[in-house]
């Protein structure tokens, strides 16, 4: 025997009370591609599921006051069919339309791929990248967690669905003139987990021939999507040229720490790969702006 | 003895009845309860495909879905594509273009490619390649397969310009 009860809850209140009554023995369930496996595997237990994709408010994707907002019931093919997204913040469509295969796309939820915590989502790494918030309540109230801090190790979620239940996804839009692109190495196209990923978020500033915001997020080359952060100061240091990206793509390979793996490839292959594709992205980029 | 729950589900167009403990998988309830045999269980690690079903109008794997969270849902199996014993044109077409072998993956295969169709009457290649992206065959290359889906496709426009079917 697995999970003993299975609740719909009709609100957001209703589902904290039954995980309250729960004492620790609920989970939050809401597309369940990694959570039933985990369940079947005895990986992790519990006796009561919360499903919350019944409840309306957690619906949707919308724009408002320059911030883009996800709820937490959206699936993967949601987002990457999404036009404000595909519009706004194309990373994330794309990466969204590289998790799992169709039918997972079809079940499984953006905040489900943040809350499973994998330094390889392909979600959530272009939210590293949007520097994307998470909305989460419980009894003790509400709060906003910055997606770098939504992580406590591989695996390991700072949030807790036992007791919390994750609301909402958002970010600012990457503004007028930004582009964004996901790029992905993998030895097959659907149904594996990538060998490397990334997102970038470029603002040029059309005045100086400069780039005004550099945003890099990678995976999976550290514990979380991992944000480079003197890359992007590399990037915003001057005049844009070959030299400059080639420079900031060689940063990146560095603070790059991908570790050496049967599946993935040796850590110096990988650490040449971050610098290829990331020169390839960002020439993309600028190529498009 | 564990306590059973009932639940109502609409199965290939007519509501069912079933009791089911907590923690069946629909996977199961469709095999075991109704005798819907026709979903394969394959890897049941949501790695195969071949437990595939339309769920609210969208591919998905049955392996991964508690019997529970389908309470209310409206599902079609393998067995609700044919209509009073007529077979669905995607099923025709992958008979008389060989895209069947031992037939394992050919169920979830027809289900994927269902749910293309009916988003996306005019397929490309590239368009089958995704959809079929999450169902693995180790028999036919998959070319065969596109091409099926393809003229299956075609066949449905043809046969209704509008490119919709009434299906439930």
């Amino acid at each position: 025997m697995n999970w003993k009860a299975y609740q719909k809850p009709g609100s957001v209140t209703e589902a904290i009370a039954l995980l309250e009554q729960a004492a620790g023995r609920g989970r939050v369930i809401a597309g369940g591609t990694d959570l039933v496996l985990q369940l079947r595997q005895r990986a992790r237990a519990a006796d009561l599921l919360v499903d919350v994709t019944g409840i309306d408010d957690l619906r949707g994707i919308s724009e408002k006051d320059g911030w883009i907002s996800i709820g937490a019931v959206a699936t993967h093919a949601e987002v990457a069919g999404s036009l404000l997204i595909r519009r706004e913040a194309r990373a994330l469509a794309e990466g969204c339309g590289h998790v799992g295969a169709p039918q997972i796309r079809n079940m499984a939820t953006l905040m489900g791929n943040v809350i499973s915590a994998q330094p390889a989502a392909d979600g959530a790494v272009p939210l590293a990248a949007l520097e994307a918030e998470i909305r989460v309540v419980s009894i003790t109230g509400k709060r906003w967690i910055p997606i770098e801090e939504a992580y406590l190790g591989v695996g390991r979620s700072a949030i807790d669905a036992s007791c919390e239940v994750a609301t909402e996804i958002r970010f600012r839009k990457p503004g007028d003139g930004a582009q964004t692109r996901f790029f992905r190495l993998s030895k097959r196209k659907a149904l594996t987990l990538p060998v490397l990923n990334g997102a970038v978020s470029i603002l040029p500033d059309p005045s100086s021939k400069r780039i005004s915001r550099a945003r890099i997020a990678l995976g999976p080359v550290a514990a979380k999507p991992f944000r480079a952060r003197r890359t992007e100061a590399c990037l915003e240091s001057g005049e844009v040229s070959p030299e400059l990206i080639e420079a900031a793509a060689r940063i990146a390979a560095e603070e790059a720490n991908p570790r050496t793996s049967l599946f993935r490839g040796s850590a110096p292959y990988r650490k040449d790969m971050v610098r290829l594709f990331l020169t390839r992205t960002i020439r993309e980029i600028l190529a498009a702006v | 003895m564990e306590e059973k729950l009932k639940i109502k589900l609409k199965v290939n167009g007519a509501w069912r009845e079933v009791e089911t403990l907590p923690d069946r998988i629909l996977l199961d309830l469709l095999r075991e309860e109704l005798g819907l045999t026709g979903t394969k269980k394959g890897c049941e690690a949501g790695e195969c495909g071949a437990c595939t079903v339309i769920m609210n109008g969208r591919a998905v794997l049955s392996c991964l879905i508690p019997a529970l969270k389908a309470d209310g849902a409206e599902i079609m199996t393998i067995e609700g594509l044919a209509e009073e014993g007529r077979l669905h044109p995607l099923q025709k077409a992958f008979l008389e273009k060989g895209a069947v072998q031992c037939g394992y993956c050919t169920p979830g295969m027809l289900l994927a490619a269902k749910a293309l169709l009916d988003e996306n009457p005019e397929p490309s290649v590239e368009d089958v390649k995704r959809a079929i992206s999450g169902n693995l065959c180790r028999c036919t290359g998959y070319t065969k397969i596109i091409h099926a889906v393809r003229s299956a496709a075609e066949t449905l426009r043809g046969s209704d310009p509008e490119g919709a079917r009434t299906d439930p």
